[in-house]
């Protein structure tokens, strides 16, 4: 076992473990933001830059600092390291540079965008960006195109982060779509505008931590802030068949897969559970979602429970109501 | 104890002398200030002959207003909605087709957009939630009327004629610090 300090709070983690994934062990505010690492991705992370730390202390038998920020989802906890997130001025000041660059070439076209409200970048923009921008550029201007008929993309807003090619990679056995050109002008694309066409390629919308990847089945239909996130399961012989139904009444808006608190999936779900079963009836509600206070999401829910049902929070506890 | 704000009358019960008992130099004393106003400036108006100055700020009408080239401005974002502390604003969006450029500003926009009048406290809180600055409170009044269903308020009353000679002013709601920024080049949605 490997003992790390992350913001003067210890613990004691294994061998092999990133100091990402020990400061989401301790969990809170200590845990840096992440946009491009996604624990159930394998090869992600260490691209978007936003969760760098500073290392005070390298090991205990080198105690000498880290010479630069290190992103933490990508480095491994050494025994008696020192850590810095909430704590230090330097490390805040680099995330607000980091923000400022993903930000660079986003439209900022949040009114019209369907992520509006669950959305990594506008949380961390609201944490961390500037009112203004610097540059007087133009920013980058893509065509939106519909990738396969369930699924559209706005390369307008993405970030570069692979998550989704990753997804593909790993969740589908053929992968039918990747990143063409190379920084600025780096692009997703589908080989020649072929449809995605896999059983799990919807698990990229939830994926994307933008509104890069949209849901078509979904787009303007309303705004997540209006629609009330429902627990909901029903047997899938392909997938799991646990989504959050968004309802707005005793309608179903969209289905997505339940999100953790730290905003990753708990389970892929398949295509047919996301993007067709749209009807009360195909599925068995269990009760409304526990929203982050802080969501604007949890702004116009009126929760009624009845007595004895259970909502499994976002915060991962699962707990009995009265 | 004595009370902390001071603001208690304590009552008395002392018996009233016999020249407070006879009421009648109270009467005298009460009807000669009524009789003192006929002889001062009338505080009230006749009012549909006469209408008062409003205030610069006066929150009337709800206006949905089109940009400089008579595109709709308001993409149906929804915030003037979640603001709103009457839930009095209801919205449908709609994707722009190819060909209604000239319609709409953005990709997106509402095809109904409603105000239930009956609902709305006029807080002005829709105009500060826009980001678009599509919504507006007015100057005018909402007309009174006999049937409820009158005053759900349809995107055919809200938004503004596309003819630049009878499009609804407001200024009035924009200060300068607010006129300031919309010169301001780097806020893109001045560019637009």
């Amino acid at each position: 076992m490997l003992r790390i300090t992350i913001d003067n709070i210890l613990i004691e983690v294994e061998e092999g473990t990133t100091i990402l994934q020990a400061a989401r062990m301790i969990g809170g505010g200590v845990v840096p933001p992440a946009m491009c690492y996604y624990s159930k991705l394998k090869g992600s992370g260490g691209k978007c830059r936003t969760c760098l730390v500073k290392v005070a202390q390298g090991s205990a038998k080198d105690p000498r600092p880290m010479p630069k920020l290190v992103a933490s989802c990508s480095t491994p906890v050494q025994d008696g390291m020192v850590v810095e997130n909430k704590i230090s001025v330097e490390v805040q000041q680099a995330r607000e540079g980091i923000v400022e660059l993903l930000l660079l070439n986003h439209p900022l076209d949040c009114p019209v965008c369907d992520q509006a409200g669950e959305c990594d970048l506008q949380d961390l923009a609201f944490g961390f960006g500037m009112e203004e921008t610097e540059t007087i550029e133009p920013r980058r201007e893509y065509p939106v195109v519909d990738i396969g008929p369930l699924i559209k993309l706005h390369m307008n807003r993405c970030i570069h982060c692979y998550r989704c090619v990753l997804t593909a990679e790993q969740i589908t056995k053929k992968r039918a779509h990747g990143m063409l050109y190379r920084g600025d002008t780096m692009e997703i694309s589908t080989f020649i505008q072929t449809a995605i066409e896999n059983d799990f390629s919807g698990n990229m919308i939830d994926v994307c931590p933008v509104g890069a990847l949209t849901d078509r089945t979904f787009r303007f239909k309303s705004r997540v802030w209006f629609l009330n996130p429902m627990n909901a399961h029903r047997e899938c012989s392909s997938c799991g068949g646990k989504v959050t139904a968004w309802m707005f009444g005793s309608e179903i808006y969209r289905v997505t897969g339940r999100k953790d608190r730290f905003g990753e999936l708990e389970e892929f779900i398949c295509n047919e559970c996301r993007f067709e079963k749209k009807d009360i009836s195909d599925w068995v509600i269990e009760g409304p979602r526990k929203i982050k206070r802080q969501s604007v999401i949890s702004g116009n829910q009126y929760e009624h429970l009845k007595k004895g049902s259970i909502i499994h929070p976002i915060e991962g506890t699962t707990e009995p109501q009265e | 104890m004595t009370s902390l704000t001071k603001r208690s009358k304590v009552v008395s019960n002392k018996k009233m002398t016999f020249w407070e008992k006879i009421y009648l130099p109270a009467i005298v004393g009460g009807m000669w200030i009524t009789f003192g106003h006929l002889f001062k400036k009338k505080i009230t108006i006749r009012y549909p002959e006469v209408k008062r100055e409003f205030s610069d700020i006066y929150r009337g009408k709800h206006v949905l207003k089109r940009d400089d080239e008579g595109r709709e401005r308001c993409t149906a974002c929804g915030l003037c909605a979640v603001a709103c502390p009457a839930e009095a604003i209801t919205m449908i969006a709609a994707e722009r087709k190819p060909g209604e450029e000239k319609l709409y500003r953005e990709e997106k926009y509402a095809s109904t957009y409603e105000i239930n009048m009956l609902r709305c406290i006029f807080c002005g809180f829709c105009e500060e939630a826009c980001p678009k600055e599509a919504i507006f409170l007015t100057r005018e009044i909402v007309k009174a009327g006999y049937e409820r269903d009158k005053f759900i308020y349809g995107k055919d009353v809200l938004v503004e004629p596309v003819d630049p000679a009878k499009r609804i002013d407001i200024t009035r709601r924009q200060t300068p610090e607010v006129l300031e920024f919309k010169k301001d080049k780097n806020q893109r949605h001045n560019v637009h």
